[in-house]
């Protein structure tokens, strides 16, 4: 089963997607989206200084983007920016400084494309073990961090007075979207991670009564949303990337059309 | 971590011996014994931006003890409150607490996003799992318990604060911190909540740290109130700390003459045991009232006759608060 590149792809991307949705929604709910932009921009940065010192990609990526998210906390410490401009000023020059060393390297092959938009069709077995075991942390360490995290996205405050460590939890949370990042990259490229992480996420808003429950449609529509972008990847000939936001999206306008048997839970 | 025994050296200013402190004011509950306290500050402050918030602050809460801080805007409350909860770190002095104090708090801005599915019942449970019998009972205390199924973004300022309450009291905190808990309430709803939170300490002996400026209906429900500029500007039982000059440059004779009034209704109901009609009279029979018994009133007395214009206001005052007695 795991010959056909077909499949390969699917098992891929719903290993991606379960990861992403809880992680998403903590995205979203800490308006962290932009964030989530600059830590996937930094990631062709990795790119970069993996083929510049030979090591493996997926380290590459996961090392810059996580040190991307621990510059940023410092930064944001001295309150001397907004969080905002800081966000803009690390997204682009991230990504430039990734494309500009790229660029140097005229000795490697470099499928730039495929770094961006993805390249989920080339997914090999090796691959797939990378997702699936890096998921499986992913979702370990959330499922840990779950309690101080959430109510650290609440309100910090409390969350420190009544003894959770919510800066703790914070800055795993950090590294844990670098790792996704790091691990989804192949899939759908550098420019549309983010999309992976939030769609999914805000799908699951309108239909979901406890956090909880939030994070496990996410992750559920996300599923959804690669199979069906995939399999009208290869219906149309479209690229896969672009096609799974497509159908992220699709499914999001769907969740918003009010159903009868939701009309009383009002103005959600 | 923030709740273990915090112990930052102080840099530069005097340390303090702890438990020295001047509380002398407060009730006998506190009792004295090393024991008791739940957290103590000594000549803690703040600094941010070359400037402090907060300096020289000296603070105790011990077990059954409510303290009240109050104080103009920028004062330093919220920062003296962070400390004290170990979310803000002193630059100067020590703060310390029991070890694993069980803490309940209600910070003065809660905003939740929208995007998070988050119910009454939920926020219950948002830093700790707890027995579903108690997460009743402190919602039907706090009086949001119809509300449950909420989500918290529906809810109006005034039930959003109870519902932030609630979760506090289920926590069945050992040092309960309320960082003005009746903002959006209504004034009704607002002398429950000070009575539920003195029945509270009542009932389980915990500690309580007060953020308030509702002055006139939060003194009756404390024993220490700490009044802060930036420092500690004055301290004790309320009835000292409203005769203190500093008190009085600070919110003005207008404060301090409603102080006085709260007062005289507060020395009636006490009186009066329970079963009294409320001074239904007019300032004059309160003032005498109060004249009668505790000669050093003369002076609030003489304002009222100064200041014609506040005479109107007090009467005010009064009748309202009766109205919610």
């Amino acid at each position: 089963m795991l010959d056909d590149f077909f499949t390969r792809a699917i098992i891929a991307g719903v290993g991606i997607a379960l990861a992403a949705g809880p992680l998403g929604c903590f995205v979203v709910w800490r308006r962290m989206a932009y964030f989530g932009d600059t830590m996937a921009h930094s990631a062709l940065l990795g790119v970069a200084f993996a083929f510049l010192f030979q090591i493996n990609l997926v380290a590459g990526v996961f090392v810059v983007a996580g040190l991307a998210s621990l510059v940023l906390i410092l930064l944001q410490r001295q309150e001397a920016l907004s969080t905002d401009a800081l966000l803009g000023i690390l997204s682009h020059s991230t990504l430039a400084i990734g494309l500009v060393m790229v660029a140097f390297m005229t000795n490697v092959r470099f499928d730039l494309m495929g770094f961006l938009f993805g390249d989920i069709l080339a997914v090999s077995a090796t691959d797939i073990a990378l997702i699936w075991g890096g998921g499986a942390v992913v979702l370990g360490v959330l499922a840990y961090l779950w309690r101080p995290l959430l109510a650290a996205t609440v309100n910090p405050d409390i969350a420190e007075a009544e003894g959770l460590r919510p800066e703790r939890a914070r800055i795993l949370f950090m590294l844990l979207m670098a790792a996704v990042i790091a691990i989804a990259m192949k899939i759908v490229g550098i420019m549309l991670i983010t999309s992976l992480l939030i769609i999914p996420a805000a799908t699951a808003r309108r239909l979901s009564a406890t956090p909880e429950m939030m994070a496990a449609v996410a992750s559920v529509a996300g599923a959804v949303a690669v199979v069906g972008g995939l399999t009208a990847s290869l219906r149309f000939d479209t690229p896969s990337g672009p096609s799974i936001v497509v159908a992220a999206l699709a499914l999001f306008l769907l969740s918003l059309v009010r159903l009868p048997w939701r009309a009383k839970r009002g103005a959600m | 971590m923030a709740m273990n025994e915090v112990q930052i050296m102080a840099t530069g200013a005097n340390a303090v011996p702890a438990a020295a402190q001047g509380e002398g004011a407060a009730s006998g509950r506190a009792g004295g014994a090393g024991s008791d306290i739940l957290v103590e500050l000594v000549d803690a402050g703040i600094r941010r931006n070359g400037r402090w918030l907060v300096r020289g602050v000296d603070l105790t809460v011990r077990r059954g003890e409510i303290v009240t801080l109050i104080g103009p805007n920028g004062s330093g409350k919220s920062t003296t409150v962070k400390m004290a909860l170990g979310i803000w770190k002193p630059d100067e002095g020590t703060v310390r607490s029991k070890p694993s104090l069980r803490v309940g708090y209600v910070p003065q801005k809660v905003a939740v996003d929208w995007t998070l599915p988050l119910t009454v019942e939920r926020l219950m449970t948002l830093t700790g799992k707890l027995p579903e019998q108690r997460i009743r009972e402190a919602m039907a205390a706090a009086g949001i318990e119809h509300r449950a199924k909420a989500e918290v973004q529906t809810l109006s300022g005034g039930e959003f604060q109870r519902a932030l309450l609630a979760r506090a009291l289920a926590r069945n905190p050992e040092l309960l911190v309320l960082d003005e808990p009746v903002q959006g309430v209504d004034f009704t709803g607002e002398i429950a909540i000070y009575q539920l939170i003195r029945e509270i300490r009542d009932r389980t002996g915990c500690g309580v740290l007060l953020i308030s400026h509702d002055l006139h209906v939060v003194m009756a429900q404390t024993d220490t109130v700490v009044c802060l500029n930036g420092h500690v500007c004055c301290r004790g039982a309320p009835a000292q700390v409203l005769e203190s000059p500093e008190y009085v440059r600070l919110f003005g004779a207008r404060a301090a003459e409603t102080l006085a009034i709260y007062r005289h209704h507060h020395d009636h109901t006490h009186l009066a045991d329970g079963r009294v009609q409320l001074a239904d009279g007019t300032i004059t029979d309160s003032c005498g009232h109060d004249h009668h018994h505790h000669h050093d009133h003369d002076h609030d007395h003489g304002h009222h006759h100064d200041h014609h214009g506040h005479d109107h206001m007090t009467a005010e005052d009064i009748r309202r608060a009766k109205g919610n007695a």
